[in-house]
């Protein structure tokens, strides 16, 4: 998912603030508060539009847990019985698990570091330099990949990295960096620009190179904003489903989402091995997004994404 | 962190440049600066740039992705408009998103009121309501895809209607319908947010005085609410109109393009080009594709823009 609401959330934000003629602080409390006691009746309501969030997942997941009989009985929203792990260790020998999670993983793994290091260094060096041409000229450029869909230059990109050898997950990470960075340099300039000269100042006074100011006392700081573009980078990379499709020509070195679709050609009525299957390629980024729900919802709003 | 601090220098005057806080001119940049900038900007470059201006460039030629080729003009742009195929990409494509766009910001901006309201469990709802964003797209279109062709006929056959006796999948007519739910289930949560940080940025006593000049929750919810977030409102719209024009993994997961090329995007019909032959008049409807992609990014800077000035 793409999702670059961030160009103009501030503005808005402001704007309303501006008309409302009050201060954040206050208006938070205003608008949550206002109306005395929790209303069951809302949150009643809101429970059963969950439902249609919840049916979908709930259907998976129970469906991976039963056995090849059951799971062909046409009935979709019984609970298994009896528990059966059957589908699972199919699905774990069918995918190759072990080798697709890795690659998956590598890919991940390589679009995070790759996003946050290289967005980090250009935005410093654009922010720190922003009376330079080049450096002005640089942050419009890279922005402009937001207007650029991977669709548009799909062809193409599969006929060099095919040309170069880079028809693979190498090829794969460097694209999901490249597709990411607008959003990590918009963030990272942003927050670089908040950080006062005179800290930086006094690290040069100490001695300290650019080099290492920007790695002992720069990046440090730039944590929070790492948080942020790094789970949004996790979440395209894992979840990507076209580059790695169109782009990596082994199909041994596919991603799991890629994988999956063996299940709608040759294994097609084994649901209890497609769904078991499914799970174990969704339930990755759900665990990583329980426990970093935070970021993930205030990265929307602040800069928000993409994709 | 606060919002405010996610404005991009993009978007900022003259006078509010970084540049104002440091010295005017410096004796010279440093060297390391470049070696912070040059590895983004040449793999970019390499993996973006070149990629667009190669693919404009065989636009206007008859190459069918290897061996000779010579130019032929405007030829594959004219032959798009008479294309049946091309033109009913167009079609169904921006008919999904918008009809998409409308049902996603209609849900996502009632969740949005009910989930900052008054309410219990508010921190578990919002948990269950973003799910869907991180669950990957092609994934959830296959589990929507058994839902549709197995357990909703089911459900047809029980309550006697003809029309969902039968896969809506396979329906010509209906496969859109289920590319909306699908795409919707998934594009709400992010939707959702937005709003949400909207309604919260709305002051409580506009509410009060409200409240005391005696207008009922419905008038506040149309005349308060809708018109003090009608800047969320507008980034939504575009922003989702553009993301579902993009629309892929979920058509590939439940239709596939069919009944028949039904429900074929505007993307899946260029990736067409790499196997059917027609590289270089698929690269013509990638490069009409990006116009329009950058005519509606255009719109959405101007406006944003004046609201920005005002």
């Amino acid at each position: 998912m793409s999702v670059q609401p961030a160009l103009v959330a501030r503005d808005i934000d402001a704007a309303a603030t501006a008309e409302g003629k009050g201060t954040r602080r206050r208006s938070r409390r205003g608008s949550e508060g206002r109306s005395g006691n929790s209303s069951w009746s809302l949150t009643i309501v809101l429970l059963l539009c969950a439902v249609t969030v919840v049916i979908p997942l709930y259907v998976t997941i129970s469906m991976a847990f039963k056995t090849q009989s059951q799971s062909v009985d046409g009935n979709a929203f019984s609970l298994p019985a009896p528990f059966s792990v059957e589908g699972f260790v199919t699905a774990w020998t069918l995918t190759d698990y072990p080798r697709a999670f890795l690659v998956s993983i590598l890919i991940t793994a390589g679009s995070v570091v790759g996003t946050i290091i290289l967005g980090a260094l250009a935005s410093f060096a654009i922010s720190r330099n922003w009376d330079r041409r080049l450096f002005r000229w640089s942050f419009y450029y890279l922005l402009g990949a937001m207007f650029i869909p991977f669709p548009v230059v799909a062809l193409p990109q599969i006929q060099l990295t095919g040309l170069v050898g880079l028809d693979n997950p190498l090829g794969v990470t460097l694209l999901h960096i490249m597709f990411q960075l607008s959003f990590s340099i918009l963030l990272f300039t942003a927050f670089l620009r908040s950080i006062p000269a005179e800290l930086e100042e006094s690290a040069r006074i100490d001695g300290a190179s650019t080099w290492q100011t920007f790695w002992q006392l720069i990046f440090p700081l730039l944590a929070p904003m790492s948080a942020t573009v790094g789970i949004f980078a996790f979440l395209a990379s894992w979840n990507d489903f076209m580059m790695p499709s169109l782009i990596t020509s082994d199909p041994s070195l596919q991603t799991l989402p890629v994988l999956q679709n063996i299940f709608q050609t040759q294994f097609s009525s084994n649901y209890n091995v497609s769904f078991a299957s499914y799970l174990m390629a969704m339930a990755p980024a759900i665990i990583v997004f329980l426990f970093t729900q935070r970021w993930v919802m205030e990265g929307v709003t602040q800069g928000a994404v993409k994709g | 962190m606060t919002k405010t601090t996610a404005a991009p220098p993009a978007r900022t005057s003259h006078a509010a440049r970084p540049s104002t806080a440091r010295p005017r001119r410096r004796p010279g940049v440093e060297g390391i600066y470049y070696a912070f900038l040059l590895p983004s900007l040449i793999i970019f470059t390499l993996a973006i740039t070149l990629p667009a201006l190669i693919g404009i460039f065989f636009s206007f030629t008859n190459s069918i992705g290897f061996g000779e080729w010579e130019f032929v003009g405007l030829i594959n742009y004219i032959a798009m408009f008479s294309d049946p195929a091309i033109v009913q990409s167009y079609l169904f494509t921006f008919g999904f998103a918008t009809c998409t766009v409308i049902v996603v910001n209609i849900i996502a901006f009632l969740l949005a009121v009910g989930l900052t309201a008054k309410i219990k469990v508010k921190t578990g709802l919002r948990t269950i309501f973003v799910i869907p964003m991180v669950v990957s797209g092609i994934i959830i279109a296959y589990v929507f895809n058994f839902l549709f062709s197995n357990s909703l006929p089911t459900f047809g056959q029980a309550v006697g209607s003809e029309t969902l006796s039968s896969s809506i999948l396979a329906n010509p007519d209906l496969a859109w319908i289920a590319i909306v739910i699908v795409t919707a289930w998934q594009a709400v949560p992010g939707t959702l947010l937005i709003y949400i940080a909207g309604l919260l940025a709305i002051p409580g006593d506009v509410y009060e005085a409200a409240d005391l000049d005696g207008a009922g929750k419905w008038q506040q919810l149309l005349r308060i609410t809708v018109p003090l977030v009608a800047g969320y409102i507008f980034i939504n719209v575009i922003l989702g109109f553009k993301n579902f024009l993009n629309a892929y993994d979920v058509i590939v997961g439940l239709t596939d393009g069919g009944p028949g090329t039904a429900t074929r995007s505007i993307p899946m019909t260029i990736v067409t080009g790499f196997t059917g032959g027609d590289y270089a008049y698929q690269m013509a409807n990638a490069t009409m594709f990006f116009i329009i992609v950058v005519v509606i990014s255009l719109i959405q800077l101007r406006l944003t823009r004046g609201r920005n000035a005002r």
